[in-house]
């Protein structure tokens, strides 16, 4: 096959979603935050969510995921995401709010706002992206770091005498009455990928349906911050990450909703 | 007409309470009134006090260092509150718990045995309405039906049923002042 | 008596102004001297109503950023809270002037530093007026000094919020909080429907389609320094205009005063009975009361000034305004300070005393000297 046969539109058997835009994106090679911006942005786009959808950016990587994925979006200040999202929710009931966080964003400097957005039951889609690290400040520990990881601020590994446990931030959350949905997924495999899809599916239905606060938390690598290649960095995710961060729904209270509504939207 | 009155006493005895009745029946009465309370977690113990100011002009400062008007209900207050009552003005007081009775010559002072009233009629909460009768009496800036239907504003309408009561004891208080 | 005056709190006013503006959302949390502002809202169920949307959060944190999230969909939205509640929003006002948004915050003030005291204060002067968070920034700050003004200053700060695109603040204290005196209250106005909002804010983010195909974001983030620094001068350029536009005071017996006193917000009425008094010895003393604090009225001190003995600032901090006062004037008259701190409210007798002891008990050379 020539070059010119490849990409002729009939053979085309792969396209970047209609909601991804065309910018370069800033993210480095083995990101997981390049696959979890593909799944929100044909999330959206299969559900008929283009002009409805707002999304709420962190501080962190992410911090450009409005330059990425084409719908309206407020950027917020480092942590207060889930404030952002409650108000715009509330003032705007026929929009659907989603936040979209790093593990230090939600689960240090805003963890009063997840939480209380979570116990109020908002009806947004939190999406956590834990990667144990704080990634664009340089690789410092985060909550969520897992013990003797080294990190810029635990050079020597996380010690528990020095730095307390990881934050289990979604079984956290899972305790909250006002969560209806929470999970913990991965994009490292295929069937990964497939899960956490459908996991994001799910917690926009769910608002969608004002059922309260669904939460998808993506166990994600960062192989600059880890100072890995990428191949290696899901490996150790493998290996040590998911060891500390089990995946699959840790809460679901939402049951039934999603083949309803799917079905709905099908067409 | 002007009418620079603080009321002074403990938390819980009924001062804010007393001072909102009395504005709200200013508003009834068309006159210009101003309400400052001395806020503070003193609900209930501490002391509390209230500036309200009647007027049938604008009222420039609702903070004040001198009045026309003082009503004391406990020790501390008529001992802050007894030298800045202008000459020529009134202090009404109740003398139950004073040990130091008020001293002063060029000011009209009005005991009102408010308390032992209470206590006759049975009606605790009663007390401040029994000392804004002694007021009214003293100082007739409003008619008492102005401040029934202050009162009217001023309670909730669960609390309606208590304004016949409440007005009794205004009259009480009003007879107890002794010409 | 007319069935539109109501007798009321400064804090009730501003609530009930509130939801007669036609305001969207209020979010705030509960602190004293104004908790009865978010209780107002509470016991009026405005959601029932007008639809408007009440919520306690669960800090000033998030009260802030609740209303940068509200107001980023183009909705009229605000907050209430007092000085160290005020301190903790610095960080979301910051991102409200950056982001271009509209918003009012109001701050009935409490003696500070720290957890300070409950009882009056004017000692957020400098933190609202010269910017209070990071990065070149300016509110509009109004000094309310009635209960009438609470509740008019509502619908003021919001109109020239949205006017201007920018956040304003109502700059209270304690007292004017927690008293009572007559108001009217402004005639409800309906709030404003989606399809007003995509006229009025085609910036808002309401979702994508809708008469636009370009996605709408809100943020302050722009690495590219050039265009931040062009950012900057946008932002500097809409304060040159509130500044040419909107300077808002108040001026008494200023046309013979031989001194005149500067205050603002409940001070100056505490300052009004000051000079009825001194105006019943002879002393020829008038006022000027700033309502808009930023943009602060430079000029219409200048002129005042140039008549008069000497300027007294009256406020309840340590000396916060009279640096703005010392600036209109230069050096062409003295100016004093009279100042009560930690919750202390002034009685007229003690500014008039101030008033002697700084100018007209003292020889004209002394005068010089306290330049």
């Amino acid at each position: 096959m020539t070059r010119e046969e490849i990409i002729r539109p009939e053979n085309k058997v792969y396209s970047r979603p209609r909601l991804i835009d065309d910018n370069y994106m800033h993210y480095c090679p083995g990101c997981s935050h390049g696959v979890v911006h593909k799944l929100v942005a044909e999330v959206i786009d299969e559900l008929g969510l283009e002009d409805k959808a707002i999304g709420i950016a962190p501080v962190g990587c992410s911090v450009f995921a409005y330059n990425y994925i084409d719908c309206d979006w407020i950027e917020a200040a480092h942590g207060r995401a889930p404030a952002l999202a409650t108000a715009a929710s509330r003032l705007n009931p026929q929009n659907v709010v989603f936040t979209y966080q790093g593990d230090g964003d939600l689960a240090a400097i805003g963890t009063a706002e997840t939480i209380h957005a979570c116990t109020r039951g908002e009806n947004i889609v939190m999406i956590l992206i834990n990667n144990g690290i704080y990634g664009m400040t340089g690789g410092q520990m985060s909550p969520c770091t897992i013990l003797g990881a080294k990190t810029a601020t635990s050079p020597y590994g996380r010690r528990t005498d020095l730095n307390g446990f990881p934050l289990k931030v979604s079984n956290v959350v899972a305790l909250l009455d006002g969560t209806c949905y929470v999970t913990r997924q991965a994009v490292h495999t295929v069937q990964a990928v497939r899960k956490a899809k459908a996991a994001i599916k799910k917690a926009f239905l769910n608002a969608i349906a004002k059922k309260g606060t669904s939460f998808v938390e993506v166990v994600s690598t960062c192989s600059s911050g880890w100072k890995m290649t990428p191949e290696k960095a899901n490996k150790w995710m493998e290996e040590n990450m998911f060891a500390n961060y089990p995946l699959g729904d840790i809460k679901d209270t939402s049951a039934g909703l999603e083949e309803k509504t799917v079905e709905v939207k099908k067409s | 007409m002007k009418d620079e009155i603080i009321i002074a006493g403990f938390g819980g005895q009924g001062v804010l309470s007393m001072g909102k009745i009395l504005a709200y029946a200013a508003l009834e009465n068309d006159l210009e009134v101003t309400w400052m309370p001395s806020y503070g977690p003193e609900q209930r113990g501490g002391t509390a006090n209230v500036t309200v100011i009647l007027s049938d002009e604008e009222i420039s400062s609702p903070v004040l260092d001198t009045y026309d008007t003082a009503v004391i209900l406990n020790q501390q207050s008529l001992d802050k509150f007894e030298s800045k009552v202008k000459p020529g003005g009134v202090l009404i007081y109740d003398p139950y718990g004073i040990h130091h009775a008020p001293t002063r010559t060029d000011i009209t002072i009005v005991p009102v045995d408010a308390m032992e009233a209470t206590i006759e009629m049975g009606q605790a909460k009663s007390y401040n309405m029994i000392l804004l009768g002694a007021l009214l009496k003293m100082r007739p800036d409003v008619p008492v039906e102005a401040v029934v239907r202050g009162l009217k504003k001023a309670l909730p309408e669960r609390h309606h049923h208590l304004i016949p009561a409440n007005e009794a004891a205004i009259r009480k208080g009003m007879d107890l002042v002794k010409q | 008596m007319k069935d539109n005056v109501k007798l009321m709190k400064g804090n009730e006013a501003i609530a009930m102004a509130a939801i007669r503006y036609g305001c969207d959302g209020y979010f705030g949390y509960p602190i004293t001297p104004q908790s009865e502002v978010l209780e107002t809202l509470e016991a009026e169920m405005p959601w029932e109503t007008t639809g408007m949307v009440v919520l306690q959060a669960e800090s000033e944190l998030a009260s802030i950023n609740m209303v940068y999230g509200g107001a980023a969909t183009g909705k009229a939205v605000m907050t209430s809270s007092s000085s160290p509640g005020v301190s903790l929003m610095q960080e979301g006002i910051s991102y409200l002037a950056a982001s271009e948004l509209p918003a009012l915050i109001v701050n009935v003030m409490r003696g500070g530093p720290g957890l300070g005291t409950i009882h009056p204060s004017q000692s957020d002067y400098f933190q609202a007026t010269k910017g209070g968070g990071h990065g070149d920034y300016h509110l509009i700050v109004l000094a309310p000094s009635t209960v009438q003004e609470m509740a008019d200053f509502v619908a003021l700060g919001f109109d020239l919020a949205f006017k201007y695109r920018t956040p304003s603040m109502i700059l209270a204290d304690g007292v004017v909080g927690q008293m009572m005196e007559k108001v009217v209250l402004p005639e409800q106005r309906p709030r404003r429907t989606e399809e007003e909002i995509h006229l009025q804010c085609p910036w808002a983010v309401t979702g994508k389609h809708k008469g636009r195909d370009k996605r709408n974001i809100v943020t302050s983030l722009e690495l590219d320094s050039a265009i931040m620094e062009k950012n900057n001068e946008r932002f500097q350029r809409t304060y040159r205009e509130i500044e040419k536009n909107e300077v808002r005071y108040e001026a008494r017996y200023i046309d013979d005063a031989e001194y005149l006193i500067v205050a603002f917000g409940s001070i100056a009425r505490i300052c009004m009975k000051a000079i009825e008094d001194a105006r019943k010895e002879g002393i020829k003393v008038g006022i000027i009361r700033p309502i808009t604090l930023w943009p602060f009225p430079y000029e219409a001190i200048r002129k005042a000034a140039a008549n008069v003995k000497g300027i007294l600032c009256v406020e309840l901090n340590a000396g916060q305004m009279i640096e703005d006062v010392r600036l209109a004037v230069s050096d062409s008259v003295p100016v004093t300070h009279y100042g009560r701190m930690g919750g202390i409210v002034p009685n007229p007798q003690e500014i008039l005393d101030a008033l002697r002891r700084d100018f007209i008990d003292k020889p004209a050379n002394a005068q010089e000297e306290t330049k």
